[in-house]
């Protein structure tokens, strides 16, 4: 489903962010990457999403190949890829509601589909009771609930989870994997990348180590070693 | 899906307006002090002009025949003064007796001057022909045209022997001067006010710049759940309309109040232009440029402004 053939990403102050990094992720699984800061985790994710071309090497999703599609294209592949940030990145002006309906504007779904999913999705992450608080009235773990559903509405097929347990707390923490593991089990597949040593260990998935660039293990049920 | 999409766009710029209000308050308030120099530019383009016409109408010329010139005579020249095309009709045309009429009321306390003047026994005045032109710099060739040549407008090589003299000679310096003063002061107008424009629309597109740079983070994210270019760009395109349009109805209605209290002062301060009336009579043509210029600078503006932030 997702390929990373050969990529190389070299900065223009000729610093080497990942290099020649080759994996496969197959529909439906759960795979978790870790490693240090700086280790080109985010790299890797912002070559899948097409914020960034990679220097050398193709990614592909499914059959296109993804550094080579136009920002109309970009635009339409995006919203097939759900992403959650660290930062929660909602949008500051719109409540929780706007905030879910605004991804699914924007892939133009129907205003009926839009008043029947957005409820129904945020029952799945257990907060129907904020749905028109703004964002500021929100915890961390919270706001981090919004930014799942936001990503899963649309009924992505892949969503992309950057470390969107950096800034929370260990209940919110367990509370955010599970979700991740319930959004895994109902057919999506998620790519994690974190530090967090316990999310890892909890998980038994796959797990890919990186360094320096470079993926230095790839563990069918793995565990955090570094 | 357009209708719809539009809908979206419209309600959602509607609401970054008006859950920025603090934002959007600034924003009106700076592009209000554009809209006033451009209102402003229109006053006193309105005043500058009506005071040089005035100045420009009270210049003319006055062309003095001989005595003994027939009055038809007088008339053919009159008729083909009128024919050229730098010359304002009608010429006006006074005949020997109503120029003595005229020197009589004159001089009606002057006791003396009446008394020679009856002793004279008969009418020492000729007929006077009244020109104006279309613009001071033309009388130069309104003089060739009737052939009077040299510093002194001499009649000596004129084909009209009948005309004694032409007053702009003696007046020519003055006409020039303030041909002079007119022109310049209408350039340094026009300069001053598309100086003044063009700084006053980049502080407003600097503003907007501003208000969109806090909004970065909300374009990547909309990049990110895949919304289009011109879906991202249509709220804020919306809103900068919007504070253009506020803004534009506000500094017509502070108008009103400053253009009242300076009503009688420019009428009496500059010859015979009341701003206040300017403004009521003109109305419709003053509400359509501020409004206007107020739409499109601020739509404008927000919609180059967010180009920068769309590279995700």
């Amino acid at each position: 489903m997702i390929h990373f053939d050969k990529v190389s990403k070299i900065y223009s102050d000729n610093s080497v962010a990942l290099e020649d990094v080759s994996f496969s992720v197959e529909p439906n699984e759960f795979v978790s990457i870790v490693g240090h800061s700086g280790a080109g985790k985010t790299t890797l994710l912002k070559m899948f999403l097409a914020e960034e071309k990679p220097t050398k090497g193709k990614v592909f999703f499914e059959s296109t190949d993804v550094s080579t599609l136009k920002q109309d294209q970009i635009n339409d592949f995006r919203r097939k890829v759900g992403v959650v940030f660290q930062d929660f990145r909602l949008l500051p002006d719109k409540n929780v509601y706007e905030n879910i309906a605004f991804a699914m504007e924007a892939a133009g779904r129907l205003d009926e589909e839009i008043e029947a999913d957005v409820p129904h999705v945020l029952e799945l992450v257990d907060l129907s009771g904020k749905i028109w608080n703004f964002p500021h009235e929100l915890s961390g773990g919270e706001k981090q609930r919004v930014s799942i559903a936001r990503a899963i509405v649309n009924q992505p097929d892949v969503v992309i989870a950057d470390e969107p347990t950096g800034n929370l707390d260990p209940l919110n923490t367990y509370d955010i994997v599970q979700i991740l593991k319930k959004i895994n089990d109902l057919g999506t597949t998620v790519i994690l990348t974190t530090h967090n040593k316990g999310v890892i260990d909890s998980l038994k998935k796959r797990v890919l180590t990186m360094e320096n660039g470079r993926i230095i293990r790839d563990d069918k049920e793995g565990r955090y070693v570094i | 899906m357009l209708w719809i999409k539009l809908k979206r766009i419209v309600r959602s710029g509607f609401y970054g307006f008006w859950r920025n209000n603090f934002v959007s308050l600034s924003a009106i308030l700076v592009m209000m002090v554009t809209l006033f120099v451009i209102g402003s530019t229109i006053f006193s383009g309105a005043i500058l002009g009506s005071t040089l016409n005035q100045i420009k109408d009270k210049v003319d010329i006055n062309i003095y025949f001989v005595t003994t010139a027939e009055e038809n005579q007088v008339l053919d020249i009159k008729n083909s003064l009128e024919q050229l095309p730098e010359v304002q009709p009608p010429v006006i045309y006074f005949s020997k007796e109503e120029v003595l009429a005229n020197f009589k009321k004159r001089h009606q306390n002057d006791e003396f001057t009446l008394q020679a003047l009856d002793e004279l026994g008969e009418n020492p005045l000729g007929a006077t022909l009244n020109i104006k032109a279309k613009d001071p710099s033309q009388y130069e060739s309104i003089i060739n045209y009737l052939g009077l040549r040299g510093s002194d407008c001499s009649a000596l090589e004129s084909k009209f022997p009948i005309i004694d003299k032409v007053n702009y000679c003696q007046n020519k310096e003055a006409i020039d001067r303030l041909t002079g003063i007119i022109n310049s002061a209408n350039r340094l107008g026009i300069i001053l006010n598309i100086f003044l424009i063009v700084i006053s629309v980049l502080i407003t597109f600097n503003t907007l710049r501003l208000v969109i740079y806090m909004s970065r983070d909300e374009i990547s994210v909309m990049r990110l759940v895949g919304a289009s270019t011109n879906y991202i760009r249509g709220p804020f395109f919306v809103a900068g309309a919007i504070y253009g349009f506020i803004s534009a109805i506000l500094t017509l209605i502070v108008f009103y109040p400053i253009t009242l209290w300076l009503g009688n002062t420019t009428e009496n301060f500059f010859v015979g232009l009341n701003v206040f009336q300017y403004y009521t009579e003109n109305f419709g043509q003053i509400f359509l440029i501020i409004v206007g210029s107020g739409i499109v600078i601020g739509s404008i503006s927000s919609y180059l402004a967010v180009r920068k932030y769309l590279k995700v």
